[in-house]
């Protein structure tokens, strides 16, 4: 995090990381966005993606420090991306049953045509983007939380001096 | 029989809960939250989920591992040194265990090069093999797997996350929220 011996107006790391991290933070994302979407035709999928775009936010947290990616993604707003990306798959699960077959039935249907397109495998580009939006959101929660934890630990600790 | 084992865990389990809520320390209610994933995973065992099983045991070591350190972080309890013996027995008895269900292990496993699948041949996963493509319309056979086939088991790791999850934010949030208060002001970020 910040440096100990002053609170400088620029927390985070060096000039160089900030610069090679602002050039990198959107292919990283794209990188991300491209694993989940892609999950059912390459390898990857919505755990390996997630944990890809929960890194872009560890990066950019690690880079310009906690107050800028707050701003970017707040650590209530990833909480509630969190929430609605298990809601979302709890959804496609329930739309299955909707549909008179079982809970968690692909009820999109895969014709023959449509095979190796993106939009093939019925919902399971939908319910990867759910799962993605969950891991992701979560692991940047729990990142960030920790770090918290570490930061007022530091404070707590330089008090009685 | 299985139900009442089943019954059996599931009554340690709820116990387990109730201990975690309703005690003082904060380290026994972590470790009772413990105590409660690790019946979990061997009710998944019993219920014949292992792959959930594996996935719940190390989530749960994880993250009261990680609980135990952002709980008693300043290392309260010092425990008494014991004889040196003790320890040395100890450690022998785990690297012999080790030994033995590695060797175990070894011995099952298929020769190199050849897979699992040619033991038994009406395991299902020669079905999600053979078929995986025309029954889902999926390319990839793991994600096929994972969303179609075994969409249980993801629904139930995404469930195993957030609840650890929301259980670390939990704990995590009261030691922030304390230190704010102290603070008043000046650390809106946390």
């Amino acid at each position: 995090m910040s440096s100990e011996r002053k609170p400088d107006p620029t927390p985070g790391m060096s000039l160089i990381v900030k610069t090679v991290t602002r050039w990198l933070k959107g292919f990283l994302l794209l990188y991300g966005i491209f694993i989940v979407f892609y999950g059912h035709l390459t390898p990857g999928g919505g755990f390996a993606g997630g944990v890809i775009l929960a890194c872009c936010f560890v990066l950019l947290t690690l880079a310009e420090g906690q107050r800028t990616a707050m701003k970017t993604l707040s650590k209530n707003a990833a909480s509630e991306l969190d929430s609605l990306g298990l809601l979302l798959f709890l959804a496609l699960g329930f739309v299955g049953l909707l549909e008179g077959a079982a809970f968690l039935k692909n009820f999109i249907p895969t014709p023959v045509a449509a095979w190796f397109n993106l939009v093939s495998g019925g919902f399971m580009p939908l319910a990867n983007i759910a799962i993605g939006l969950k891991v992701g959101a979560s692991l940047f929660v729990i990142f960030s939380v920790l770090a918290a934890l570490k930061a007022t630990e530091k404070k707590e600790d330089e008090v009685p001096k | 029989m299985l139900d009442y084992f089943l019954i059996t865990l599931l009554v340690l389990m709820i116990t387990s809960a109730v201990i975690a809520l309703e005690t003082r320390n904060l380290l026994a209610s972590v470790i009772s939250m413990g105590a409660v994933g690790l019946l979990l995973s061997i009710a998944f065992i019993l219920l014949g989920a292992p792959d959930i099983a594996i996935t719940q045991i190390v989530v749960e070591t994880l993250f009261l591992i990680i609980l135990i350190r952002a709980t008693v972080y300043r290392d309260p309890y010092h425990m008494p040194s014991r004889s040196q013996l003790l320890g040395g027995i100890a450690g022998l008895v785990a690297i012999l265990l080790f030994a033995v269900f590695g060797i175990l292990m070894f011995a099952e496993f298929p020769a190199l090069g050849h897979s699992v699948l040619d033991r038994v041949a009406d395991a299902p996963s020669v079905t999600y093999v053979a078929q995986g493509l025309s029954l889902t319309g999926a390319g990839n056979l793991v994600t096929a797997v994972l969303l179609d086939f075994r969409a249980y088991d993801t629904l139930g790791e995404a469930t195993i996350m957030f609840c650890a999850i929301i259980g670390a934010l939990v704990i995590l949030r009261r030691k922030a929220r304390k230190s704010v208060k102290e603070k008043d002001e000046e650390s809106d970020v946390i």
